[in-house]
């Protein structure tokens, strides 16, 4: 036999090795490009974010020295919160501090220096403490947006007058201002307490935070029990048939459904037939069950199914009832797995803004919601709002609410990791 | 249900639905008055015109919206549906106008264009040589259209067919460029039905851009590019002057005064409708109608103008604000 034309398999072998290795290298080098690709985007997203909201959680304040005059608060004598004039001591104040502003068109525009909110911090302070009424106080309250955006440079004093929001005066004043040091930019507590408002220095997340929170109790309370209770059923004790078969396929399903879907389940059931309230996180809470079930009850299985059948075996013979098997063994065995599944089927549930559009959540609420009936929002529908709104300064206070968003949801799936870590076994 | 039953179910805040434009305004109008009363901030929902007279049509009692905002006004159908629900005396509040811009980027060139030149340039189908004859849109610069515009590729964005922007920007800009051509103008007598199919078809070959419902995208993307135009309204124009304006209408610029004053062809009333079934029953409803209609609020120089609300002549406002307070309700029967 001639061994010169006809190769061995180990000649055949490295003659095939460059072209394999030639191949492993690409598949690897387009596997790295892909994830940078992913790291690029998220570098990105991060940092436009970050660049664009952080400056949110700062405000700029200024500091009046208001005098609490008996004559304007209580003209009768009488004092009535609702009806004194809190937005005049503020105007006497700011006048005392700029005096050249004469006439009424320099002092309209001088007004619109301070928030309206300054008004409300008054009165909030009369009606905490009744006494310093007659007093002269020094305070620090919110300037107006517009003057928030200026010092964060968000608008340029530069460009001619007509196409920016402050006119060549206001500016001069804010300047003078800021020259005695009455001007200070401070940490923004107003966006963590409170509700939402149509004047961007007042505007805060707290209300969208505890609708959000009120939901999520819900759907916890709800979903986990539910999902897991099905979950046991579905994989120890229903028998295996056509109708076992069907269920599976449509929970399967149902975790593949657009979530405006439960949106319009949840308005026709809920608010059309159970006559539940609109705007309500209960409702909120229950259409976000009926969203998270499928994904509880399918990651539930999942972990069921990891307990190996040798433990149940076991337990059987020994003489365990099929129930005591569930109980004492497979579920405390499965269940790191099943709160892993129901903290990602929340974090998913936090995220959700299309669903509750349907059931009235969309909306502009003030107060914050102090029960599972009050009207709320939650904070994504918070974000879109704020997104939509014309107003400059709404637009770094959305960016710093995507921020507290992704904390919240960073959180959650940094405990659903450490619970896996810490608590799960391996057979 | 009687007004006895309403009260003790009990809904303490007022409930607002409807309209994307008015919500802005709403929303001041109800922070302001929630702060400024004893009474709880009322709740506005934005769900455009028609969801929200929807809603507000489907009965009297708390789960029933006590107003509903509207770009446009109630249409006869809605008002009948209201009436086979119990809804009756419904009490119409104009407030005031708001105008639909065309606008650029502020380091583009401004342009000056007829309501024709909006319609050319934007419908599906324009008319050919020949009398009565359409041909599918064929121009694709602005010199196509009118030899007197530069030659850039037409490029708009504009809200998506759910937006009352879009209706008002079809019905006012649009339209009111079709019938321009006097053959199109006589349709709308003999076939109506062609007439608006003509003159409120915009096209779908690219120039078009539907870019949803979130202005403030319109104007991020005119700023990345100069050549493209981009359809609002006058309230976030006011608010990023730096950065946008707007082009001349049949050669009005949209401006505050012009827009007040009616010279700018392309502007629209703004309503919102109120159940006299519920004054008095709804705690702070009737509080709510007074803010909204006083001085301070939809006034020359009141805080809604400064959101960019045009407001109403001072015979207008007065005698509206009389209506409002006398509850008198709309006039439209229901059939």
């Amino acid at each position: 036999m001639a061994t010169s034309d006809t190769k061995t398999t180990r000649q055949k072998v490295e003659a095939g090795l460059p072209r394999r290795r030639r191949k492993e290298f690409t598949f690897k080098l387009l596997g790295m490009f892909a994830t940078a690709i992913g790291i690029v985007f998220l570098g990105l997203f991060f940092a436009s974010l970050i660049a664009e909201g952080t400056s949110a959680f700062k405000q700029t304040f200024l500091k009046l020295d208001i005098e609490l005059s008996e004559d304007v608060l209580a003209p009768g004598g009488e004092l009535d919160l609702a009806y004194a004039d809190f937005d005049g001591l503020v105007r006497t104040a700011l006048r005392a501090e700029i005096p050249e502003a004469s006439g009424r068109q320099d002092r309209r525009e001088l007004y619109r220096i301070v928030s309206v909110g300054a008004a409300y911090q008054l009165r909030d302070l009369i009606a905490q403490n009744p006494d310093l009424m007659g007093t002269i106080q020094s305070l620090w309250v919110p300037a107006s947006s517009n003057v928030d955006m200026l010092i964060k440079g968000n608008i340029d004093a530069n460009i001619e007058e007509a196409l920016r929001p402050l006119s060549d005066k206001q500016i001069g004043w804010v300047r003078q201002l800021q020259d005695k040091g009455r001007l200070e930019s401070r940490f923004n507590r107003a966006l963590f307490t409170n509700g939402d408002s149509r004047e961007p220095e007042l505007a805060g997340i707290k209300g969208a935070v505890m609708g959000s929170v009120y939901m999520l109790l819900v759907t916890m309370v709800l979903s986990f029990p539910i999902g897991v209770a099905a979950a046991i059923y579905l994989e120890e004790f229903a028998p295996r048939n056509r109708w076992s078969d069907l269920i599976e396929v449509n929970i399967n399903n149902l975790a593949a459904v657009p979530s405006i879907v439960f949106g319009l389940l949840g308005l026709a059931v809920f608010i059309n037939w159970a006559a539940l309230p609109r705007s309500a996180p209960l409702v909120g809470g229950l259409v976000l069950t009926l969203l998270t079930l499928p994904v509880i009850i399918i990651a539930s299985r999942a972990a069921i199914k990891a307990v190996p059948p040798s433990i149940r075996e076991a337990a059987l013979g020994l003489g365990a009832s099929q129930t005591q098997v569930v109980f004492h063994h497979v579920l405390p065995l499965a269940l790191p797995g099943m709160l892993t599944g129901a903290i990602i089927g929340m974090s998913r549930a936090l995220g959700e803004s299309a669903p509750l559009l349907m059931i009235g959540m969309v909306a502009f609420i003030v107060d914050v919601p102090g029960s599972l009936t009050d009207p709320a929002t939650a904070l994504p529908v918070q974000i879109f709002l704020w997104a939509d709104s014309p107003e400059r300064a709404f637009a770094e206070r959305t960016s710093a609410a995507i921020i507290v968003l992704l904390g919240f949801l960073l959180v959650m799936n940094l405990t659903a990791v450490i619970l896996r870590k810490r608590m799960e076994r391996r057979w | 249900m009687s007004a006895g039953a309403l009260a003790q179910s009990g809904r303490d805040y007022v409930y607002i639905v409807g309209s994307s434009t008015v919500y802005p305004f709403a929303t001041v109008v109800a922070e302001r008055f929630g702060r400024s009363s004893e009474f709880k901030t009322p709740k506005v929902e934005s769900t455009g015109s028609g969801g929200g007279l929807k809603l507000f049509c489907d009965g009297v009692g708390v789960d029933y919206p006590d107003v509903a905002n509207s770009s446009r006004a109630i249409k006869q159908s809605e008002v009948d549906s209201c009436a086979a629900n119990g809804v009756t005396d419904i009490i119409e509040v104009k407030i005031g106008y708001d105008g639909i811009v065309f606008a650029n980027a502020i380091k583009a060139e401004t342009m000056t264009l007829s309501r024709a030149d909006i319609f050319l340039a934007l419908a599906k189908e324009v008319p050919g040589e020949a009398e009565g004859e359409l041909i599918e849109n064929p121009y694709q610069t602005w010199a196509d259209v009118n030899p007197d515009l530069p030659a850039i590729k037409i490029e708009v964005l504009g809200p998506p067919p759910t937006s009352g922007t879009r209706d008002a920007f079809v019905e006012l800009a649009m339209e009111g460029g079709c019938k321009k051509t006097p053959w199109i103008a006589a349709l709308k007598s003999s076939d109506k039905n062609k007439y608006k199919a003509i003159c409120h078809t915009i096209r779908e070959d690219g120039h078009f851009v539907e870019a949803g419902e979130n202005d403030n995208l319109i104007v991020q993307k005119l700023q990345a590019n100069p050549d493209a135009f981009g359809i609002f309204g006058f309230s976030f124009l006011d608010q990023n002057m730096e950065k946008v304006k707007g082009s001349l209408v049949d050669g009005v610029e949209p401006t505050f005064d012009a827009i007040a004053d009616g010279e700018y062809p392309v502007s629209r009333p703004l309503y919102f409708y109120a159940k006299k079934a519920h004054v008095d029953v709804i705690p702070g409803l009737r509080g709510f109608l007074r803010e909204f209609t006083s001085e301070r609020a939809w006034g020359e120089e009141g805080y809604l103008s400064d959101r960019g609300l045009i407001p109403m002549p001072d015979a207008e406002r007065k005698a509206v604000a009389t209506a409002v307070r006398d509850l008198t309700p709309l006039s439209m029967a229901a059939e």
